[in-house]
């Protein structure tokens, strides 16, 4: 049996680890709130913005819009979001495994990380990665969102890049956080008219609809791009606050265990010492 | 109530707010093909914006604010325009706009080889929306 010593000192230790985490756990809680509360106001922009381009694309059948075409190239550009900071559970693993365990083929891509998490990661895997952006994750604003697009786009429109996915965590509510991989370009055009079927008002366009196009769906793209760094980074917070809770919740698991170790061990050594005093005291008299 | 009548719903959204939500009687903006105002029963029409001023005439009175990117879908009853950005004058510094405004000038007189002759037309749009906006 380990001796009072050290089981006092393994106690102490761990009581200061269940501290951190607990501190750690307050501030996600709050981060978590500010985020959702983003999140929750720039919904409005995004429910419109999907419901305006799958209008239009339903009514845009016979365009050969490049945005709207595969690409030649058989190179996929991955925009990859997860955090800078770890211990938030499976969050950043999760986010990787989607793609290394996912149909895309790893010689083929190209990484825009987003997260010093998921760029290492991804790595040390060997990826390739095309640019790194990880310094908008804390505080995301939409002009960082338009310029990770505008680069992606331009990369797309060089036909460096045939295809565009977003990897990124949504955000459902406080504890549902779900890794989603969705294609952002081409836009898939059977998906969208699925989605929208109620609308039957004849729109016109001004530009023309191609060009109309043309412009909105970099807007489209950005708006995406934007609304997974927002929920990302309220996932992320909820991730790590569920982490924290349960590694608090297993630090005062341990200590009560270790408690009971120590005062067994406490009386232990008092039994031997009685029964020594005892045992002396009848070998004097 | 022939005067309700006039009125549509309007919104301007941009992504980290709901900007403007309410009764309008006339909305006018600027579109990459020209100034536009808009009633109530205007065909449905989508349009895409030119950095300029956005005016909302409401009950009470018109209402300024710089309205920069996006696009505006109209149908017959309602307005809804996605900006990406959107001010109202309060929120505008005119010295930096003043400035930018300038500096706008000044790259498009030089017309050295590396300027971005498209980018610099839209900043000076930009600042000259700010600056009209506040006046």
């Amino acid at each position: 049996m380990a001796s009072m010593r050290d089981i006092k000192r393994r106690k102490v230790s761990i009581q200061s680890t269940q501290q951190i985490t607990k501190a750690m756990k307050l501030v996600s809680t709050v981060k978590l709130q500010r985020a959702k509360n983003r999140a929750d106001r720039s919904k409005a922009y995004f429910e419109c913005m999907y419901k305006t381009v799958c209008s239009m694309l339903m009514r845009s059948g016979n365009i050969n819009h490049p945005y709207l075409v595969k690409g030649s190239s058989d190179r996929k550009a991955v925009i990859v979001i997860t955090s800078n900071r770890g211990l938030a559970g499976g969050f950043n693993s999760n986010i990787v495994k989607l793609i290394t365990k996912g149909e895309l083929k790893k010689e083929e891509l190209d990484i825009y990380a987003v997260g010093h998490k998921g760029r290492d990661a991804l790595n040390r895997y060997g990826y390739t990665i095309k640019a790194d952006g990880s310094d908008i994750v804390e505080e995301p604003v939409y002009a960082d969102a338009q310029a990770l697009a505008m680069k992606v786009l331009a990369s797309y429109k060089a036909g460096e890049i045939g295809e565009i996915y977003l990897a990124y965590t949504a955000f459902k509510n406080t504890v549902v956080h779900i890794p989603t991989l969705i294609k952002l370009l081409p836009v898939d055009r059977e998906a969208a008219a699925a989605d929208n079927e109620d609308s039957k008002v004849l729109m016109n366009y001004e530009p023309a609809e191609d060009e109309a196009l043309e412009m909105i769906i970099p807007k489209y793209v950005t708006s995406l791009i934007y609304g997974a760094l927002v929920e990302s980074v309220a996932s992320e917070n909820g991730a790590r606050m569920q982490a924290m809770d349960s590694a608090t919740s297993n630090a005062e698991e341990m200590i009560s265990h270790l408690e009971l170790q120590y005062n067994r061990a406490r009386q232990g050594s008092i039994t031997q010492e009685l029964t020594e005093i005892i045992a002396g005291a009848e070998a004097i008299s | 109530m022939a005067e309700e009548s006039k009125m549509f719903e309007l919104r301007v959204i941009c992504p980290d707010r709901v900007f403007y939500e309410g009764q309008a009687s006339m909305v006018e903006f600027n579109t990459t093909e020209g100034e536009v105002g808009i009633y109530r029963d205007h065909i449905p029409m989508t349009l895409i914006v030119a950095p300029g001023v956005l005016t909302i005439t409401e009950e009470e009175g018109p209402k300024n604010a710089a309205l920069h990117a996006g696009f505006v879908e109209i149908l017959k009853d309602k307005v809804t325009i996605l900006a990406e950005v959107v001010e109202w004058p309060s929120e505008i510094d005119l010295d930096r706009a003043e400035k930018a405004k300038e500096r706008a000038e000044k790259r498009l007189e030089e017309k050295a080889s590396d300027t971005d002759i498209a980018r610099a037309e839209t900043a000076l749009q930009r600042a000259i929306a700010r600056i009209v906006t506040v006046k």
